[in-house]
C-alpha cells in the first residue's frame, strides 16, 4: 500500500451555527486522483481551505505526510508540498504570466536579496534552475511564448491553465484543484484530465479535485468522497459511488432517489 | 510682464522643484507601499521620516563635538548618515508595524488608522523628551559642509548649490534601486503578489508577515533618508519636522495614485514643481497681488483640479479588485 501524503482525522469546521464539517475522515494515497463531490455547500471548498491552513479547525488533525499541520500558516503548508488553484480564478492579474509563477516558486528558490542584487553565482544557479523548471511548466500547460503577458489579459482557459502552472511552481506533492473544468466545454475539460493524468505519470504528483462535472469524476477519479452538509456520506470507487442510495438522494432529493445512478 | 525674467530664472526654478518633488517622492513612497500591502494610511510616516533627519544631525552633531567632523571628506560623511537614518528609519518602521499595527490587523479599518495618529503623536514627543534631556534642546542645526554649501553658478542669474545636484542625484540612485527591487526581485515580486491578494499570496507560499515587515522596513528607510535630506538641504529639524514635508508627501501619493509606487514619484515630482513654480513665479505672473506665501493654495488647488478629474491618480488606471 502507498504511503498517505494528506489527512483530515475527525475534522470539524463551525462558521457561528453552521456545521460546515462536521467529524470529516479523509486519506489521500500518494500517486493518485481522488475526487471530492457533493450539493452546493457540502462544505467541500472548506475542507480544501482547511488542508490548505487558510482555516484552523475547532478540533480534528490535518496531517501531510504523516506530519500534523494545524496551526501553521498557508506559506509553511505550501512549503510541506501541499498547493491549490481556486473556484473563481485568483491569479496576480498585474503581474505577468512569469511572474505568477514564480511567486508561486516563491519558497523553492533559496535566494537572499545581495545574492540578487550582486549577481552571485548563488543567484545565475538558483534563478538559473527555477527559469529552467519554469519554462518546462509553461510548456507542460502550453502557455509558453505568453511568459510576458499581464494575467488580466489572458483568455478565460489560459487563465486556468497558468492558475495550475502557478500551483506547480511550488513543487507541490499534493495538488489541490477547486473546480478546474468550471466554464469549460467538455472537449476542454477532457483535454484538462488528460493532463492532469500526465502530471501524475510525470511529475508523481498526487493529484485532488472538487468537482461538479460528473463525467470527469467518474472517469479520472481512483477514489470519490462525496460530502453532504459538511458530513461524508459516501466514500470509495466511483462506481460504487454512484450506485451509492445515500449519494442519490443527496444530489437528487429523497423523493427522486428510488430510480437509477447518479448520471451526468 | 517679463518674459525674459521669467525664462531667465526658469532652469533655477526647476532645480528647486526638483530637488523638493524628489524628497516628496522618497517620502510618498513610504506611505503608498504601505497601502499597498495593508490598505493602511501610515500617518506615523512623518515622524519616521522626522527621525530619520534627527539621526543624521546627532551624528554629525557628535562628530562636531569630537573635532573629527573637519577631518572626514564631507560626501563620507554624507554617505554615512544617509545609511545611519535609513537604517535606524526602518527599523523603527518595523517596530511601529509589530507593536502598533500588526496586533490590529483584524480589526476595523479606522483603528489602525487611528493607531497610527498615536504613534505620530508619541514619537514626536518621544524625540522632543529625549532631544531636550540629551542637548538642552529640540531645534537643531545641521552642521554645514562647506564644499555642499557652494553654488555652481551658470550665467548672471542661476545659481544653485551643490547639495542640491547631491539631494537630487541620491534620491534618484535610490528611486531606481527601488525600482529594480520591485520589479527584478524575488522580493519585489512578493511584494506585489501581497498588494494585489494577501490570502492568496500567502497560499502560494509567501510569508505575508515577513513581506509586510519587509515592507515597513524599506519604506521607513527611504522615508529616513529623505529626512537626513532634508536636514542637509534646509539645516534645520525639529520634532514637528515631519507634519508638513509628511501630508505633501502623502499628498503627491494620492495624486500619483496612491499603492503605485512609480505614481508616487511621478506625484512627488509634480507637486514639489507645482510648488516651486508657484514659489517663483506667482508673484511675477499675477503682478505682485500673490506673493510666493500663496504657493501651497496653488499647488493645492491643481492638485484638487487633477483629482476630481483623474480621482485615481495620475498612473492610477489599475483598479485593484479584491475577491
Amino acid at each position: 500500500m502507498s504511503e498517505i501524503l494528506l489527512e483530515a482525522r475527525g475534522v470539524t469546521k463551525r462558521f457561528g451555527g453552521l456545521v460546515a464539517l462536521n467529524d470529516v475522515n479523509f486519506t489521500l494515497e500518494s500517486g493518485s486522483i481522488a475526487s471530492i463531490i457533493g450539493p452546493n455547500g457540502a462544505g467541500k471548498t472548506t475542507l480544501f481551505n482547511v488542508f490548505t491552513g487558510f482555516y484552523a479547525p475547532e478540533s480534528g488533525e490535518v496531517l501531510v505526510g504523516g506530519r500534523s499541520i494545524v496551526g501553521l500558516t498557508p506559506d509553511r503548508i505550501t512549503a510541506l508540498g501541499v498547493c491549490r488553484t481556486f473556484q473563481n480564478i485568483r491569479l496576480f492579474k498585474n503581474m505577468t504570466v512569469l511572474e505568477n509563477v514564480l511567486v508561486g516558486a516563491h519558497t523553492r528558490v533559496a535566494l537572499r536579496f545581495w545574492d540578487v542584487v550582486a549577481r552571485t553565482p548563488a543567484f545565475a544557479r538558483e534563478e538559473g534552475a527555477a527559469l529552467d523548471r519554469i519554462g518546462r511548466l509553461l510548456d507542460l500547460v502550453g502557455l509558453r511564448g505568453k511568459e510576458n503577458d499581464l494575467a488580466r489579459n489572458l483568455p478565460y482557459g489560459d487563465q486556468r491553465r497558468l492558475e495550475i502552472a502557478r500551483a506547480l511552481g511550488s513543487d507541490p506533492r499534493v495538488l489541490l484543484l477547486d473546480e478546474p473544468t468550471a466554464g469549460m466545454t467538455q472537449g476542454e475539460s477532457r483535454a484538462l484530465m488528460d493532463f492532469l493524468r500526465r502530471l501524475i505519470r510525470d511529475l508523481g504528483l498526487t493529484i485532488l479535485l472538487i468537482e461538479h462535472n460528473m463525467r470527469v469524476v467518474m472517469e479520472v477519479s481512483d477514489r470519490v468522497t462525496v460530502l453532504d452538509y459538511g458530513e461524508k456520506i459516501a466514500e470509495g470507487r466511483a462506481a460504487e459511488v454512484q450506485r451509492n442510495a445515500r449519494v442519490i438522494e443527496a444530489y437528487l432529493g429523497r423523493g427522486r432517489a428510488a430510480g437509477g445512478a447518479v448520471t451526468p | 510682464m517679463d518674459w525674459q525674467l521669467v525664462l531667465a530664472i526658469l532652469p533655477q526654478v526647476v532645480i528647486d522643484g526638483l530637488v523638493l518633488g524628489f524628497m516628496y517622492a522618497l517620502i510618498a513612497l513610504g506611505y503608498t507601499m504601505v497601502y499597498g500591502v495593508l490598505e493602511l494610511i501610515n500617518f506615523a510616516h512623518s515622524e519616521i521620516f522626522m527621525v530619520g533627519g534627527f539621526v543624521g544631525v546627532e551624528i554629525l552633531l557628535s562628530l562636531q563635538s569630537h573635532g573629527w567632523l573637519g577631518r572626514i571628506n564631507p560626501f563620507v560623511a554624507l554617505i554615512l548618515i544617509v545609511l545611519a537614518g535609513m537604517v535606524v528609519a526602518g527599523l523603527l518602521a518595523v517596530a511601529v508595524e509589530r507593536i502598533a499595527y500588526r496586533p490590529l490587523r483584524s480589526a476595523p479599518r479606522l483603528i489602525p488608522l487611528i493607531s497610527a495618529i498615536g504613534v505620530s503623536f508619541f514619537l514626536q514627543d518621544a524625540v522632543r523628551l529625549t532631544e531636550s534631556l540629551w542637548r538642552n534642546a529640540f531645534y537643531l542645526t545641521y552642521p554645514s559642509f562647506a564644499v555642499l554649501n557652494r553654488r555652481i553658478e551658470l550665467g548672471q542669474s542661476i545659481d544653485f548649490s551643490v547639495k542640491s545636484i547631491v539631494v537630487i542625484a541620491a534620491s534618484l540612485a535610490m528611486l531606481v534601486a527601488l525600482q529594480f527591487l520591485v520589479k527584478r526581485t524575488r522580493l519585489g515580486r512578493a511584494i506585489r503578489a501581497v498588494a494585489e491578494d494577501q490570502p492568496t499570496a500567502s497560499l502560494m507560499g509567501v510569508n505575508v508577515n515577513r513581506i509586510i515587515a519587509l515592507t515597513f522596513l524599506i519604506g521607513g528607510a527611504m522615508g529616513g533618508a529623505a529626512g537626513v535630506l532634508f536636514g542637509v538641504q534646509y539645516n534645520t529639524i525639529n520634532p514637528f519636522t515631519g507634519f508638513i514635508p509628511g501630508i505633501k508627501a502623502f499628498t503627491a501619493a494620492v495624486l500619483g495614485g496612491i499603492g503605485n509606487i512609480p505614481g508616487a514619484m511621478v506625484g512627488g515630482l509634480v507637486l514639489g514643481l507645482l510648488e516651486a513654480f508657484a514659489a517663483s513665479y506667482l508673484s511675477l505672473f499675477t503682478g505682485g497681488a500673490f506673493g510666493a506665501e500663496y504657493k501651497d493654495i496653488f499647488a493645492f488647488s491643481i492638485l484638487i483640479l487633477i483629482l476630481i478629474f483623474r480621482p485615481r491618480g495620475l498612473l492610477g488606471e489599475v483598479v485593484r479588485e479584491r475577491a
